[in-house]
């Protein structure tokens, strides 16, 4: 199993959007360039979770969204902080419109 | 047997059901229903109010500031704490204290300076690396991390440990190496700080408890000072093994707990909910299965408070908790799935905690030993010799 999330990047757009599921999962945005700005995570109190949380960025335009990805998982939480541990092992520092996020709170992780 | 609460076990189970009902319960209809944890603030405010009831550092022996309770009131307690969708395997969020390295009190006094003060204050996070990808129940033969004397001082560790939880996070833990030849008095504990060079989670271990994770860690030339040696030299096994043994009683009372939880929602939804033209609870089906719950709930509950009551008699326990441990995880998990079948669709949503309880029991039937290799030691114990 892969431990970064290798998927494809989907355009970021309404219709690409409309079209993923409700599952629960993780996800990632993209800027033009494919680069990470953020990973987000669709929980079970997400209402429409992947599509819903992924419907939610359109709304906004304070992140320049080129990209996104997903991953369905049930296992969410834990995809979540692993996915965030990854990035700051390879970045040392977290995506862009995840600065809210406590980094000391976060566990630390040496993948290679 | 008499387990007749008295006065101020009954006081203190009262007291910790009303947190859970009104502090804890009402927090986790906002939270994710995978949470483990609370924020800061919220935290900080359970903590203010077990320590209020003189009950925070649940597993903190007296003298180092924890309450004088007995292991019958422990278990007690636990059965309550557990109570709620998170309660399994982390009761009323940690704010009774949270697992603590119970070995640490077997530190020498710079040790305990150093690492079990900051523990109990709650400033340093501290993991328990025991678990090998050889396997984990039979510690004694199955460690194969290697510990080899370097000069005087110092000694290199090599080796590779799995299912350790909360290793990312911590800032030291226990690590349990051979320093010796096969078998029990060849395994060592070292106190490793995890910023130590050599020291790597290289990564997480996605199980079906979607609420947390255990960690591999790879352990590769780590330089370790002769002086963080917990205990002696070759006495790991026995540190280790005094953990397992005394941590099964209240491990064993938070199954029963859930599952209690679980029963009395299946009570409670079989006399409202109506399938043609009659409740639930009016189809023998229906009640054959309550009634298996409360025989499974009722023997569970007996087994683990006599564990409990040998313990605080100073009596051996080894068998009582095993037998706990086995009949509380197995007769728990057949009483969580009982009480989703009641529920019928509604019982594997989200919704409600059965589903969450349904997989974090699963994980109760391996974790802490599993239920075979309880039976193993109840057995080995019956027969008086020991099986291989």
């Amino acid at each position: 199993m892969s431990i970064r999330l290798d998927k494809p990047w989907i355009e970021f757009s309404k219709q690409s959007i409309d079209r993923v599921t409700g599952h629960l999962g993780v996800y990632q945005l993209g800027n033009a360039e494919k680069e990470i700005i953020y990973i987000g995570v669709a929980g079970a109190r997400s209402r429409f979770g992947l599509r819903g949380e992924l419907q939610k960025w359109l709304e906004l335009d304070d992140i320049a969204t080129s990209f996104f990805r997903l991953e369905v998982t049930m296992a969410y939480k834990t995809r979540h902080a692993e996915l965030l541990q990854i990035f700051l092992h390879d970045f040392k520092r977290l995506p862009l419109a995840n600065k809210n996020l406590n980094v000391k709170s976060m566990g630390r992780l040496n993948v290679g | 047997m008499d387990f007749t609460l008295n006065e101020e076990q009954t006081m203190i189970v009262d007291m910790v059901r009303k947190f859970v009902q009104q502090e804890i319960i009402p927090l986790e209809k906002d939270l994710d229903p995978d949470a483990d944890e609370v924020d800061h603030d919220t935290y900080a405010k359970l903590v203010e109010k077990t320590k209020a009831m003189g009950l925070y550092g649940l597993d903190t022996p007296p003298e180092y500031g924890g309450p004088d309770i007995s292991m019958v009131t422990r278990t007690l307690i636990a059965i309550e704490c557990s109570q709620h969708r998170a309660g399994l395997y982390v009761p009323c969020y940690n704010a009774f204290g949270g697992a603590r390295q119970a070995q640490l009190f077997e530190a020498t006094d710079a040790q305990k300076e150093k690492y079990l003060y900051p523990m109990l204050k709650g400033e340093k996070k501290v993991f328990f690396g025991l678990s090998e990808p050889s396997g984990g129940s039979d510690p004694a033969r199955a460690i194969q991390t290697k510990a080899v004397r370097d000069g005087n001082d110092h000694w290199v560790l090599n080796g590779t440990k799995l299912w350790i939880s909360g290793a990312d996070r911590a800032d030291y833990g226990l690590v349990f190496a051979r320093t010796g030849g096969e078998g029990r008095s060849g395994v060592t504990a070292f106190i490793v700080e995890t910023d130590w060079p050599g020291f790597n989670v290289t990564r997480v271990v996605h199980t079906l408890r979607s609420a947390k994770y255990a960690t591999e860690i790879h352990i590769e030339n780590l330089r370790v000072p002769h002086e963080n040696i917990l205990g002696e030299e070759g006495g790991g096994f026995a540190i280790a093994n005094d953990r397992l043994a005394r941590q099964r009683v209240p491990y064993a009372a938070e199954c029963l707990g859930v599952a209690i939880r679980a029963h009395e929602m299946a009570v409670e939804y079989a006399k409202i909910r109506e399938t043609f033209g009659a409740t639930l609870s009016s189809r023998q089906g229906i009640q054959w299965m309550l009634v298996e719950n409360e025989i499974d709930l009722r023997s569970a509950r007996l087994l683990v408070l006599d564990a409990a009551a040998k313990c605080d008699r100073g009596l051996p326990f080894r068998t009582e908790s095993a037998i706990a441990k086995l009949v509380c995880a197995e007769n728990g998990f057949r009483v969580v799935d009982r009480s989703m079948q009641i529920h019928g669709g509604l019982g594997v949503a989200k919704d409600l905690p059965l589903e969450r309880w349904f997989r974090e029991m699963r994980i109760r039937r391996i974790g802490e030993g599993p239920s075979e290799v309880q039976k193993h030691v109840i057995a080995r114990d019956i027969i008086g010799a020991s099986l291989r």
